[in-house]
């Protein structure tokens, strides 16, 4: 692009162009084979790349609401570039749920045309940061518990899955990292950044649960050979979490145990777990906020171009 | 390879990195291949992390190029596996780097068998600063302008600068 051509550059877009990525941004997974493996369920596949692609657009957009409010302009660099990371995975995901779907949606339709009830994040990825030990508790824990997922969606049947998994870990190996060491020098740190990081781990707790109980898709999948059963990674989890508050001075979270009583799948008494599940689009308010920012201009401009 | 695919693959060679101008798409290795194919030459790139906004400028850049080139017929398509790593960065693509004050990338991790190991900012090998050579710098932050580059320090020279991270 020359200088002199920049202004037309800016405006030059092609049809498929959408004003939200700005100008003739196109599919993320444009040229990659588009085939589901046979013996895949499609509907399953659909909305298990849905819940994974959730899972990294509501986090990133929570950690986009830091910008501006980082204690430090270094940090507000790294926060930045882990949301741009996390929006990445999840226009990949989102695209392939759509493409699986087969329901004519895009990335775009899937983010901004859906409704709360709709997404399948887990209510981790939601909640809203009370203060920085609080981002840095949750944080460690969604890349903790992200990064041992993706480490073993790489083996994933699903090529599509397990390229876009084994990509995610090498980003998510520097998300833990940075989450981490934030943990331990406030832990290890004054009394007051302590007791801080001390609150937000115990208040970051009870979200972890569910992180780790299957949905019967993820079951499904996972006997499939298609998706990772995320409670075969409860022990990695509670070990680099224990490993991280040894080195910061801190308990390590409390993580709720498993459900008793068998598989949710052979379960017909029909009782949910306590708060509803973000794997079935059960959220709370905190949702209907960061959708009204995610959502408005694009709801308010139907198919605007810019 | 035919005359014509050679040419195409030099001209795809030779197209600057939008983030990193002072290397080509091949210093930076992510073209991972240049073929005939019916809906004429086929370039294959791979995006370096899952974010990347470049990625768009990129294939922007590579079809233009191209037709500047006299190939009308373009298409670029996305390789996600496998996963794009520093270590395809060429010798000359480190030397540009280091040329332009940013420490080059060491030898990628590799992976021991079964979890990722947490590190806890323990880094196994020291990054030389790229303006007096000194062995021994800091990490000031994990993240930079991209998701790609960290900042570090120099304390004999006292500079700041930019390392691009291993993955």
């Amino acid at each position: 692009m020359s200088f002199d051509a920049a202004y037309e550059a800016l405006t030059d877009h092609d049809d498929d162009a959408r004003w939200a990525y700005g100008t003739g941004f196109a599919d993320p997974l444009a040229g990659v084979p588009t085939t589901v493996p046979a013996n895949i369920d499609r509907g399953d596949l659909a909305a298990y790349c849905m819940m994974l692609g959730d899972d990294a657009l509501i986090m990133s957009h929570r950690l986009q609401q830091w910008v501006t409010r980082a204690p430090e302009l270094e940090d507000e660099l790294a926060i930045a570039n882990i949301g741009l990371d996390l929006l990445g995975q999840a226009r990949l995901l989102l695209t392939r749920a759509g493409e699986v779907e087969g329901a004519g949606r895009d990335e775009d339709a899937l983010a901004y045309l859906r409704e709360p009830r709709e997404f399948r994040h887990v209510p981790l990825a939601e909640r809203a940061d009370a203060d920085f030990a609080h981002l840095t508790a949750r944080l460690l824990v969604f890349a903790t518990w992200r990064l041992a997922l993706f480490d073993r969606l790489a083996a994933s049947r699903d090529p599509m899955l397990a390229a876009i998994a084994a990509k995610g870990v090498k980003e998510l190996t520097y998300h833990r990292e940075y989450a981490a060491q934030w943990v331990v020098r406030l832990g290890d740190g004054t009394d007051l950044s302590h007791e801080r990081m001390r609150a937000a781990m115990a208040a970051v707790g009870p979200l972890i649960g569910e992180l780790l109980d299957p949905h019967e898709i993820e079951r499904r999948l996972a006997v499939a050979g298609v998706a990772v059963d995320p409670a075969t990674v409860r022990g990695e989890v509670e070990e680099v979490l224990a490993e991280v508050a040894r080195a910061a001075t801190l308990r390590p979270p409390v993580i709720p145990p498993p459900p008793t009583g068998g598989p949710a799948a052979d379960d017909v008494s029909g009782a949910e777990p306590a708060g509803g599940r973000g794997r079935d689009g059960v959220h709370g308010e905190a949702l209907t906020e960061i959708l009204g920012e995610l959502q408005g201009l694009a709801r308010s401009l139907p198919g605007s171009v810019w | 390879m035919s005359a014509r695919l050679a040419a195409a693959a030099d001209v795809v060679a030779a197209v600057a990195d939008p983030e990193l101008p002072m290397l080509t798409l091949a210093e930076l290795g992510i073209v991972r291949e240049v073929r005939e194919s019916e809906d004429g030459v086929l370039v294959a790139i791979t995006p370096t992390y899952s974010g990347c906004p470049a990625m768009e400028a990129i294939r922007d850049d590579i079809e233009t190029a191209l037709r500047e080139a006299g190939f009308r017929r373009v298409t670029v398509r996305t390789v996600l596996s496998p996963a794009w790593t520093t270590d395809w960065i060429t010798a000359s693509g480190r030397a540009k780097l280091a040329a332009a004050g940013i420490a080059p990338p060491g030898a990628a991790p590799r992976r021991p068998a079964g979890p990722v190991p947490l590190t806890l900012g323990a880094r196994r090998d020291p990054v030389c600063c790229p303006h007096c050579g000194h062995g021994d710098t800091e990490q000031i932050a994990a993240f930079s302008a991209t998701a790609c580059r960290e900042l570090r320090r120099c304390p004999a020279c006292r500079e700041p600068f930019e390392h691009v991270k291993e993955i």
